[in-house]
């Protein structure tokens, strides 16, 4: 088991490489540079020049790649230009605000699917089943940016039940009970809005998964055996449907960074998506690198450990 | 032919239709069997001709939305046709066990071997947990399999299909059912394994002394263990006897050419080779007239009875149809009689 985990690591660092050029490449395509943002009427060209060229503007491409990645795999992503300080620390910060927020939201959206989607597969074609169907459908057609904003105006604005912004109340000191309740409270809304957009993939699959369950021949032995039927769904079909969910672990926290983007500028969280997004506003092109390399960072670790949790719940699939 | 006049399971004039856009097509089309203490029944036929839909009618083990059942079974002096699901938990499991065709999708793939086979003990007993697990390894040793305290902690995939087969049928044995429904027990195994497996129930069956219903399309593996056969088409019994009478003298033309076809039936090709065409589909099935006839047309239309019964031709032999008197393969001449 542990060389396959070995082994698969080994693989991602040709797929980091080939991200890193790709990420490389498309910064350059970007246009201006860091530099632009700088200049103003006064600004004087030489001066700007001479920047550009100690910053490495002018090398060749490979160069430039080269002192990127080695500067990179010490932790160093260089300098932000809208922040003055070093990429990795600015990141460092967020990162534990979206942790904190992708995992609540993760604990809710397995809470809401599991229920529905076991519902829905049991109860199949019953107007229960109908109407989980039908809101799995409307919550992947909302877009987030817009049910985050109506949650955002009605809980927020309107009912007032919950902040609107930020990530903790900067009245309160840090440490105490109620500074972290205060964090948890920023949380929730947004973890809240995302679970329920989040739950459409987990509610099909599970559904599908037990409903063709239901029609394996494994069932039909359980059947045989004259145990209850209320055992037969919970010993064989969920059982059987729920564990290949544990897998999915690792993909949906791939795809709440993503969500994480619009959900945190929504609602104003101090996390990486909203970093990512204010990096790109202002062309803070180390900050968008960094954060670009380590998404795909993270969606391959994702995958990895989605493997490594399905060879642990399904006894079929070995590695070692 | 058994003497045994013990009469386990009787049934009558069972229908079993599926649903099939608002409308229930039979599958199994009065059907009348008796299965005895202590006999081998074998069930033939082609595939698509009933045999399975038969199977579960007796264990209720079809889908009550799309299924209709109609008739009488009867067992211990009740009409399982009528049992609720309830009910007829009591039954399946301790009285009846059941073996499937394929033991690697009839077995639970994440659930090790000991549990499935521990699973029916919890209901059907009153043992305790190590009681059962006792029972478990005494079972698995019962059916051949070595290694006992090892294999009840594998998974399905970490046996051989011969041995996953002999899991199944520890299971079928742990309540010592009175009856043992067997759909295709070997179909999904080599040859050699086939062997092997019939001989296993073909002992276990000298040992526990419980009636057979072995549900084949290989005559040769009638020929080997049971005891009683009944051949099916298209949803109908078409002729019953012991296997000694069918083998020597069979008389439905569709046995015959059953019979005919099994020097050909090498055991990689488990299709029947018989008489051109196949078994019409449960809604293109003529339920008018004689089901058969479509396939032997060179029988002219005089000879067929208009609705064919089951006579019996001599003591426990019955022949739908009076025709094989006049029935001659194609390729011979006349009428043939042997
Ligand atoms: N659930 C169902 N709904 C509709 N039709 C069905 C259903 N199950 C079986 N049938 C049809 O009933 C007929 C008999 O099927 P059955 O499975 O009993 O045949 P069989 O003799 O067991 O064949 P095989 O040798 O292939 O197992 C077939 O025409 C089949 O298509
Ligand atoms: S009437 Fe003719 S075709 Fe029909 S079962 Fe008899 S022999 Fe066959
Ligand atoms: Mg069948």
């Amino acid at each position: 088991m542990w060389k396959t985990i070995i082994r698969r690591v080994l693989i991602m660092i040709p797929q980091l490489f080939i991200l890193s050029l790709l990420i490389f490449i498309l910064a350059k395509q970007m246009p201006g540079d860091p530099f632009t943002g700088l200049i103003t009427p006064e600004t004087d060209p030489n001066v700007l020049e001479e920047m550009r060229i100690k910053a490495g503007f002018y090398d060749p491409w490979y160069v430039q790649y080269y002192n990127w990645i080695a500067n990179a795999a010490q932790g160093d992503f260089g300098q932000s230009y809208t922040y003055k300080k070093p990429v990795a620390d600015i990141i460092g910060a967020r990162g534990l605000n979206t942790l904190l927020l992708s995992l609540l939201s993760v604990i809710l959206v397995y809470l809401i699917a599991i229920p529905l989607g076991v519902l829905a597969g049991r109860y199949q074609e019953s107007f229960l089943d109908k109407s989980i169907v039908l809101y799995s459908f409307i919550s992947y057609a909302i877009p987030t940016f817009v049910l985050s904003l109506i949650f955002v105006y009605v809980f927020g604005y309107r009912l007032m039940w919950f902040p609107t912004s930020g990530t903790v109340d900067i009245s309160l000191d840090a440490g105490t009970w109620e500074y972290y309740w205060s964090r948890f409270y920023h949380l929730l809304l947004p973890a809240i809005t995302y679970a329920l957009l989040g739950t459409t993939g987990i509610i099909q699959y599970l559904r599908t998964e037990i409903i063709d369950a239901k029609t394996m021949d494994y069932v039909k032995t359980a059947r045989s055996k004259g145990i209850p039927m209320k055992k037969v769904y919970s010993r064989h079909i969920f059982r059987n449907s729920l564990l290949p969910i544990a897998a999915f672990l690792g993909f949906t926290i791939t795809g709440l960074l993503s969500g994480s983007i619009f959900i945190e500028t929504v609602f104003g969280y101090q996390g990486m998506g909203k970093l990512f997004i204010d990096s790109i506003l202002s062309r803070d092109y180390s900050v968008i690198t960094a954060l670009v390399m380590l998404f795909g960072f993270l969606a391959l670790l994702g995958s990895l450990l989605s493997d490594i949790i399905l060879s642990i719940v399904d006894p079929r699939i070995r590695i070692d | 032919m058994s003497t045994n006049t013990n009469e386990l399971l009787e049934i009558r004039n069972l229908r079993t239709s599926f649903r099939i856009k608002d409308t229930y097509y039979p599958a199994v089309d009065n059907v009348s069997l008796t299965l005895r203490k202590n006999e081998i029944l074998a069930i033939v036929g082609e595939s698509g001709c009933g045999k399975s839909t038969l199977a579960t009618s007796i264990v209720g083990l079809h889908n009550s939305i799309n299924t209709k059942v109609e008739g009488e079974i009867l067992y211990n002096n009740q009409n399982l046709v009528n049992l609720t699901d309830t009910q007829f938990n009591k039954l399946r499991g301790n009285d009846i066990g059941f073996i499937f065709q394929d033991p690697l999708s009839a077995l639970n793939p994440l659930m090790r071997i000991g549990e499935q086979i521990e699973e029916g003990l919890v209901y059907h007993t009153k043992l305790n947990k190590t009681q059962r697990e006792n029972r478990v390894l005494e079972l698995l040793d019962q059916v051949g399999i070595p290694n006992v305290q090892r294999v009840a902690k594998q998974f399905p995939h970490q046996l051989s299909g011969g041995m996953r087969q002999r899991v199944m049928i520890a299971i079928a044995l742990s309540g010592k059912p009175a009856i043992i429904i067997a759909d295709e027990p070997t179909t999904a195994l080599d040859v050699t394994i086939q062997a092997q497996i019939l001989d296993l129930l073909k002992t276990l069956q000298d040992e526990i002394q419980s009636g057979i219903i072995l549900i084949t399309h290989d005559l040769g593996v009638v020929a080997e263990v049971a005891d009683r056969v009944a051949v099916m088409y298209a949803g109908e019994v078409i002729e019953e006897a012991s296997v000694v009478e069918l083998f020597r003298n069979p008389k439905h033309p569709y046995t015959r050419s059953l019979l005919k076809s099994i020097p050909q039936t090498n055991s990689e090709n488990e299709q029947l080779e018989v008489i051109q065409g196949m078994v019409p589909s449960l809604v293109k099935l003529p339920r008018q007239g004689c089901r058969f006839s479509s396939r032997i047309p060179w029988i002219p239309q005089s000879a067929h009875e208009e609705n064919p019964e089951l006579h019996e031709v001599a003591p426990g032999h019955l022949v739908r149809c009076t025709c094989w008197k006049e029935f001659h393969f194609e390729d011979e001449e006349g009428s043939v009689n042997q």
